[in-house]
């Protein structure tokens, strides 16, 4: 990079004839600032027909913006709600919503056009220097601001009536509490309402595609099924709530290939229960890998081995989903042999 | 007081002379001055000179979207309701007729598919949402990588980051609204994550949602939040923002005629109420063709949401991509002491998450501290002349894109035919290394380019010119910069190392150094040190060699 390796001829050279124009102008400080360049002249600043063409131009663009509002109108009228459209290459979109989006962008798109063009070839575009004034103020203006301020102190006597002082600061802290204690009302208290699901000795498991109660030779090898407990419907008030918290996955499982001694006695015949809410942050576990008998989250991927205590194999999971305890009833069907017997879904701190 | 004088006497004549004459524009604004006094701050401000640079746009498109962003959603406040009683759909869209969800599903519903110019409206909305936010950020990375936050633009450079951390909280409160399958899922993330912090999350979750998730009370609670408290404070740090920019008056690029003292380009009136007033058109315009091309968030295709069910593919919108990344790769970690439960495997992300933001956000006072500069800076650095500071950008912006990719690691499995063990064990490692990586490799293209300005200027431009010479050698005929280019490529300060200085005096007696004047030296030796920047060439550089051809 350094200079010796370049032969001398490669060297500027303004000396020379051919470049002899930009000279190094100021001998004593070549990097000095040449100042604010002359103007260069468009071709609308010269030719008074290049100017026309341009307010022409720009005339234009503000009278299509004009035609387009009028198509504007016409579509909100003329399209109905429900038409569809196939556009090329978009496919079948909503006739109206596309007239509509197309002509108010055309009409504002065009008095953008119109006055960025105006800017760039009719308006003067000669540079101008302002002058820049130091934000921080003079001496004086400071001393007089301080002064005042000490003055203003004074007076109020702030600083010798020390209780006064005291008990105002004192009272300005504590008045926020007021607004604070009145956020408590925002929820109940957690209490162990995040230890306890619907799930109860003697509920039967309910599919929740068909709304029936389950046998188990309803449940084959291979098939994933979703459960609820019996009582819950989609209509009831806390519906949501309660299904956040008791949905079910119900898999069959050839108890031989069973690895989990707990969860081979808390199954029935190879059927088993777990919680479908994964105990990441709490998303529905979905997908179902029949071979390995794995399931997956899909938000975030985390992966349990059904077969093996739902234990965590994959993903940012940290334990594994809980298991409920089943069984049969007289009547042949499963049920529910109690409630889960750790908090389903999100670890918390007071999960333990 | 003169003026005082001069409104005894004056008036009796003066008012009743301009009302005959004055034209009514003059007189209307005559009593708005009277008023308001307007002609003082149209004095400073009608004719303000705003330098033109391609990067200063960027700002505006943020400004500008934000106010589609208001306008449309005060449009959407007519029609939505913020309600999550459960209702049954009996709108036009067939293939969920009969199905329950909650009011606030079904006015989206509503505003998709029976509002004529509804579903427009809320596809402009969106769609300038993570407009706003793509803004957001590239407009920061211009202001940081041309060190425009310097002194005295450095709260402004605060309210810029608080707008864009509000910008990504509204950004979810209001995607949450519609209560789809998708945003209940990203709900439901949330409130997971608060639980995972220690002590208190089960109650914070109990009072944001109003009991347990998800309750009947967050769609509202949001709603208020989203329309109300955010863009509110939002809105002032605009102003505030504005009002900064026009006080300090805007940053330029070095150049001849250009300086610290001064401001040079085009004046606000007519040049910047046009091209300025425009571009809002132009943004606006942009905006509402793609919201007619392009669906966003189609509900209708995802149905309402159920605490059990989700679909696959579930994304966020991409400035919580990062976010979800986050919590993504994270190894599942869970502490299990007296009982209780330290969720790190969720918590720590969510530390992260504020952690990675304020790590650029503080950058500027970190760059201050270090150089101990207390002038002001209205000269924007070229990213290159401050390689330390773009290659702590560029790494920045490599943590935050590989964390992007963990966000949507399932996607790239997906579409790449990648393995998404492969991808996340990629984001849990280059997490960390990738911003080193990126922070070499960034200084050291700085470096160079900032050499090849030293031989710019020293040695001229290459002209691609082959000259023979008479005994037969070939060269390359080199043309000399002229002054404007020279002036501008060597207008840039370089600071020295900071220099701690002999601890020991001569008579032997040791100077205690302050642990944080020790790093402050060795910090300032990372970034101003011989490793960390080419001295720019002298006067007498340039001398020398100019003058030594002329002997030839």
């Amino acid at each position: 990079m350094s200079s010796q390796e370049i032969p001398e001829e490669n060297l500027p050279s303004e000396q020379e004839s051919a470049h002899g124009a930009v000279a190094v102008a100021d001998e004593a400080d070549p990097f000095a600032d040449p100042g604010l360049p002359p103007h260069e002249n468009r071709v609308q600043d010269i030719d008074e027909q290049a100017a026309r063409r341009s307010e022409r131009t720009v005339a234009l663009l503000f009278t299509i913006s004009m035609l387009a509002t009028v198509g504007f109108i016409a579509s909100f009228v003329a399209f109905p709600v429900d038409k569809s459209v196939y556009i090329w290459p978009i496919g079948h979109i909503s006739a109206l919503n596309f007239a509509l989006g197309m002509t108010l962008g055309v009409a504002l798109f065009c008095i953008g056009a119109g006055a960025v063009h105006w800017a760039r070839t009719l308006m003067s575009d000669v540079e101008v220097a302002d002058e820049r004034h130091p934000i921080e103020a003079e001496p004086e203006v400071k001393a007089k601001v301080m002064a005042d301020f000490a003055a203003g102190a004074k007076e109020s006597q702030l600083g010798r009536r020390k209780l006064i002082r005291n008990t105002m600061f004192g009272a300005l802290a504590m008045v926020p509490l007021s607004g604070v204690v009145l956020l408590r009302d925002l929820g109940p208290l957690p209490e162990d309402k995040l230890r306890h699901t619907l799930w109860s000795k003697g509920k039967l498991l309910v599919n929740m595609n068909t709304n029936e109660p389950l046998r188990p030779s309803d449940v084959q090898v291979g098939s994933l099924t979703f459960a609820k407990p019996e009582g819950l419907e989609e209509h009831d008030h806390d519906f949501q709530k309660e299904i956040a918290k008791a949905a079910l996955m119900i898999v069959r499982i050839q108890p031989d290939n069973i690895k989990d001694k707990r969860e081979l006695e808390w199954s029935h015949e190879g059927v088993v229960a777990y919680s479908k809410i994964c105990t990441h942050v709490g998303c529905p576990i979905s997908l179902y890998e029949q071979q390995t008998h794995h399931v997956l989250c899909p938000c975030h991927q985390s992966t349990f081995d059904l077969s093996d205590g739902a234990r965590v194999i994959f993903g940012p999971a940290g334990h594994a989903l809980p298991q409920l305890r089943i069984g049969v009833n007289e009547e042949g069907y499963l049920e529910a042999l109690g409630d889960f017997e750790e908090p389903v879904g999100p670890a918390f701190w007071e999960r333990g | 007081m003169s003026t005082e004088n001069h409104a005894k006497t004056a008036p009796a004549t003066a008012s009743t002379d301009t009302r005959k004459q004055a034209p009514a524009g003059e007189r209307v604004a005559d009593w708005a001055d009277g008023r308001l006094g307007i002609y003082s701050l149209a004095k400073a401000n009608m004719r303000k000179i705003f330098p033109d640079h391609w990067s200063f746009m960027l700002g505006e498109i943020c400004l500008y979207s934000f106010i589609i962003i208001i306008l449309t959603g005060v449009y959407l406040t007519l029609f939505f309701h913020p309600s999550m009683n459960e209702v049954e759909y009996h709108g036009s869209y067939v293939p969920l007729q009969g199905q329950l969800m909650s009011e606030a599903f079904n006015s989206t519903m509503h505003i998709s598919f029976d509002v004529r110019g509804g579903l427009l409206i809320r596809q402009i909305h969106h769609w300038a949402a993570l407009i706003f936010l793509a803004g957001m950020f590239v407009h920061m990375m211009r202001v940081f990588f041309t060190g425009a936050f310097r002194k005295p633009r450095e709260v402004n450079w605060l309210f810029g980051f608080l707008l864009f951390v509000l910008g990504m909280f509204t950004g979810f409160t209001g995607y949450s609204l519609p209560d789809d399958l998708l945003s209940g899922t990203g709900v439901r993330f949330m409130q997971g994550a608060i639980l995972s912090v220690p002590i208190v999350g089960t109650y914070l979750s109990m009072f944001l949602f109003g009991g347990e998730f998800p309750g009947g009370d967050f769609v509202a609670r949001f709603y208020s939040v989203h329309i109300l408290l955010l863009p509110g404070i939002m809105l002032g740090l605009v102003v505030a923002h504005l009002i900064l920019v026009f006080y300090h008056k805007h940053t330029q690029f070095a150049g001849p005629g250009k300086s610290n003292k001064n401001v040079v380009g085009m004046p606000l009136l007519p040049v910047y109420m046009a091209k300025a007033g425009g571009f809002f058109f132009l943004v606006f315009g942009i905006i509402a063709a793609i919201a007619a091309i392009a669906s966003i968030n189609p509900i209708w295709a995802l149905g309402p949401y159920r605490p059990d069910q989700v679909s696959t593919g579930a994304q966020p919108d991409w400035y919580m991509g990062f976010a979800e990344g986050l919590i993504r790769v994270m190894p599942g970690w869970e502490i299990n002491i007296w009982g209780h439960t330290l969720v790190l495997g969720v918590f720590i992300p969510l530390v992260i998450f504020p952690l990675v933001l304020a790590a650029i956000a503080v950058y500027p006072f970190i760059e201050s501290w270090v150089t101990g500069d207390k002038r002001e800076h209205h000269i924007l650095d070229r990213p290159r002349n401050a390689p330390t500071r773009t290659g702590f950008g560029v790494a920045w912006i490599t943590a935050y894109m590989i964390m992007l990719i963990g966000g949507g690691n399932d996607l790239w499995a997906t579409h790449f035919h990648l393995s998404l063990n492969a991808i996340t064990w990629f984001v849990r490692i280059f997490f960390f290394a990738g911003p080193v990586i990126a922070f070499i490799v960034t200084k050291r293209i700085c470096l160079g380019l900032q050499r090849r300005d030293r031989d710019k200027v020293l040695h001229g431009r290459e002209s691609g010119l082959i000259k023979r010479l008479p005994h037969g050698e070939f060269i390359e005929v080199h043309e000399p910069l002229d002054r404007d280019q020279l002036h501008t490529l060597t207008a840039h300060e370089q600071y020295k190392p900071l220099e701690i200085g002999a601890t020991v005096d001569e008579n032997g007696v040791e100077r205690k150094v302050k642990g944080s004047e020790k790093l402050r030296a060795k910090l300032s030796k990372g970034m101003y040190g011989e490793e960390s920047q080419i001295p720019k060439p002298t006067a007498e550089e340039y001398k020398e060699i100019t003058s030594g051809h002329g002997h030839h």
